[in-house]
């Protein structure tokens, strides 16, 4: 049997497994909370391991290991934002959005301002923030079964996008979040064991000698102490103080993104109480923090043992890197069957990675949709349960469509900076609103609206004018160059914009509620009055 | 799920009071200037990734260099901001939240 089929059947195993949970977790989804919140009755071990399931997407698995094995040092530099991000969602989001929320972002922001515009702003937010994230996802499906099974032509990749994109549909409108929650959690189990597993194997050859490792990669890779030392990627010496600034751009929205991000703010709306939602916190950042440490052995056994030449040659991103070490080191240790299924065996891994993750974003997404524009925009909360869960599911569905039509649409293009981008905006604009509305007694509607509009224009419009849209030979438009700003991260200039725009809003409006704010203060802190888990 | 309604007048009673305010300031106190050290601590390793990039390739041990070391001590730092803002919450932030919330839950309507 090829690894290519063995990859096939594995998969597979895991499509049926998760579908099967799906239909399960299906009927016990009667009430919005079951849809929105899986019943607010996870563990807060449970919630730890999705919300490891949620963020370690494919970006993050095989992205940060293609980087170090090709340009080494810098991968790792990635790595530590998306890590050190989570102490601000555990130090100053995740508990009181856990008490003063319910089902979405703009609940807590909603709670002490005009609804209306603020919940119109963060679920527009929202929706964008997740339909980037989901493209670059979907492509990178599309990308990785070319590579791994062989698929080279564009029908066959755009027929890999529809399946991954029907199957998160699938997840999502039947499974609700106890369902999408589940196949976080079998996922993040099955990337935590074949990571852990090819890192023993290739510490084992090294004797447990991480310098010896290390050196081999340096040597391999023809750079020499370069290859361990920053700035063969970001910031370069060639780029000047534009590349440098761009890494603390770029290292910004890394570290800022995170508790702005829809999809991981609703993982804390899971669990029965703030302690609960802390303790998920705390086991996400245990699992997410070894699964980095994992990915830096990963990256550089992949520069030492395959090679970055041979990296390259196969995708210029390195994203097959992983992949390309399991079937080496399984060869070496076990012989050619041995290469075949380790290889195998990451590749469904891989696959398993990108399907949870598209899913908790179109979760993130279509409950936005249903529980803050149709049912508080467009009904003025005149909904019931029901039919807010029936809408919630019909969106799913349609941003599962468009999302498969823009990822279709954009094949081929070079469309890496999607990543950072959805960082940004979840930066610029979510992260001051929430910030802010917890913690600044003054801010009121004008402000978060200001906030939200302003981080997520000032993002966006930036990236549209910087290089990485056009005027370089790696851009969206290579041909075409209208780009003024120097970096291709916007953060370093969006975020304090975000934050500005929010401080100028809130100044310039007399709005004022100070029994809102002593309202959400205690409740935000004490858990007074939260959502309590529903009872079966 | 049904949530309690109190007369907002009952959360500005609490909000006050001087137990709630000891717990706000157990919290601020400790999370805003941990959050300004971790995200300091953070840049100036990011910042040292593009200025000081002689400094970051010193070897150590065998080919283990300082950036490497502070990079690893940047997950070491962040597990155990994340412990003992687990033990501080225990100890300094449940106790004093949930006598606030009992006391609040148990008022006659």
């Amino acid at each position: 049997m090829s690894s290519q089929s063995l990859a096939a059947v594995l998969f597979l195993l895991f499509v049926v497994a998760t579908l099967a949970i799906t239909f399960w977790a299906s009927r016990q989804t009667k009430t919005a909370a079951d849809y929105y919140a899986g019943g607010r009755s996870f563990s807060g071990v449970q919630n730890g391991l999705a919300i490891g399931g949620d963020y370690m997407s494919a970006a993050s698995f095989l992205g940060i290991a293609g980087i170090i094995a090709l340009s080494g040092y810098d991968g790792f530099l990635y790595s530590i934002g998306f890590l050190v991000a989570w102490l601000v969602a555990l130090l100053l989001v995740a508990e009181l959005m856990r008490n003063s929320g319910k089902f979405t972002m703009a609940d807590v922001l909603a709670f002490r301002m005009s609804p209306r515009p603020v919940r119109t702003a963060a679920g527009v937010s929202t929706i964008v923030v997740s339909i980037v994230y989901l493209v670059a996802q979907m492509l990178g499906a599309g990308v990785l079964v070319g590579l791994l099974l062989g698929v080279t032509n564009p029908e066959g990749k755009a027929w890999t996008i529809v399946g991954v994109g029907i199957l998160m549909i699938i997840y999502v409108v039947v499974g609700g979040m106890k369902g999408t929650t589940w196949v976080q959690i079998v996922k993040a189990v099955l990337l935590m064991g074949g990571a852990t597993l090819i890192t023993l194997l290739v510490l084992g050859k090294y004797g447990f000698n991480l310098s010896g490792l290390l050196g081999d990669a340096a040597a391999q890779s023809g750079k020499g102490d370069a290859f361990l030392e920053p700035g063969l990627k970001y910031g370069t010496e060639a780029q000047g103080l534009a590349g440098k600034l761009d890494l603390i751009s770029l290292g910004l929205a890394l570290v800022l993104g995170t508790a702005g991000l829809p999809h991981i703010l609703i993982r804390f709306y899971t669990v029965p109480t703030a302690k609960d939602a802390r303790k998920s916190v705390i086991w996400g950042i245990g699992i997410i923090g070894s699964f980095y440490l994992l990915t830096l052995v990963l990256g550089f056994g992949a520069a030492a043992l395959v090679g970055g030449s041979t990296i390259a040659a196969q995708d210029k991103g390195g994203n097959t890197a992983a992949p390309l070490l399991a079937q080496k080191i399984g060869q070496e240790i076990f012989g050619d069957v041995g290469g075949t299924i380790l290889l195998a065996v990451i590749a469904a891994v891989a696959f398993a990675t990108i399907l949870a993750v598209v899913a908790g974003l179109t979760l993130a997404s279509s409950s936005s949709f249903a529980h803050d524009l149709y049912a508080h925009v467009f009904k003025r909360g005149n909904v019931t349960d029901k039919e807010e869960v029936v809408v919630a599911r019909i969106s799913a569905f349609v941003i599962g469509a468009v999302a498969i039509g823009l990822s279709i649409l954009a094949q081929g293009q070079n469309v890496a900076f999607l990543v950072a981008l959805a960082f940004a905006v979840a930066a610029s604009g979510n992260l001051p609103a929430i910030l802010y509305s917890l913690f600044w007694k003054d801010f009121n509607t004008a402000g978060a609206v200001s906030a939200i509009y302003g981080g997520l224009i000032s993002a966006v419009v930036l990236v549209i004018f910087s290089p990485v849209v056009s005027g370089s030979a790696t851009a969206l438009f290579p041909d075409a160059d209208f780009a003024w700003f120097p970096l291709s991260n916007p953060g370093l200039v969006s975020i304090p914009l975000g934050f500005l725009a929010g401080w100028a809003g809130t100044k310039l409006s007399k709005e004022y509620n100070a029994a809102k704010y002593a309202e959400i203060e205690v409740r935000a802190l004490t858990g007074v009055g939260a959502e309590k888990a529903s009872e079966h | 799920m049904a949530t309690q309604q109190h007369d907002s007048s009952v959360y500005e009673q609490v909000q006050a009071s001087e137990r709630f305010q000891e717990l706000k300031r157990h919290f601020r106190a400790w999370t805003f200037p941990m959050t300004a050290a971790f995200l300091s601590w953070y840049l100036l390793y990011v910042v040292l990734s593009g200025w000081a990039r002689d400094f970051m390739g010193i070897k150590v041990l065998g080919n283990i260099n300082v950036g490497l070391i502070l990079g690893l001590l940047q997950f070491v730092s962040t597990f155990w901001i994340a412990r003992a803002y687990s033990r501080h919450a225990e100890k300094k932030l449940d106790p004093i939240a949930d006598e606030i919330r009992h006391e609040i839950e148990g008022r006659p309507e």
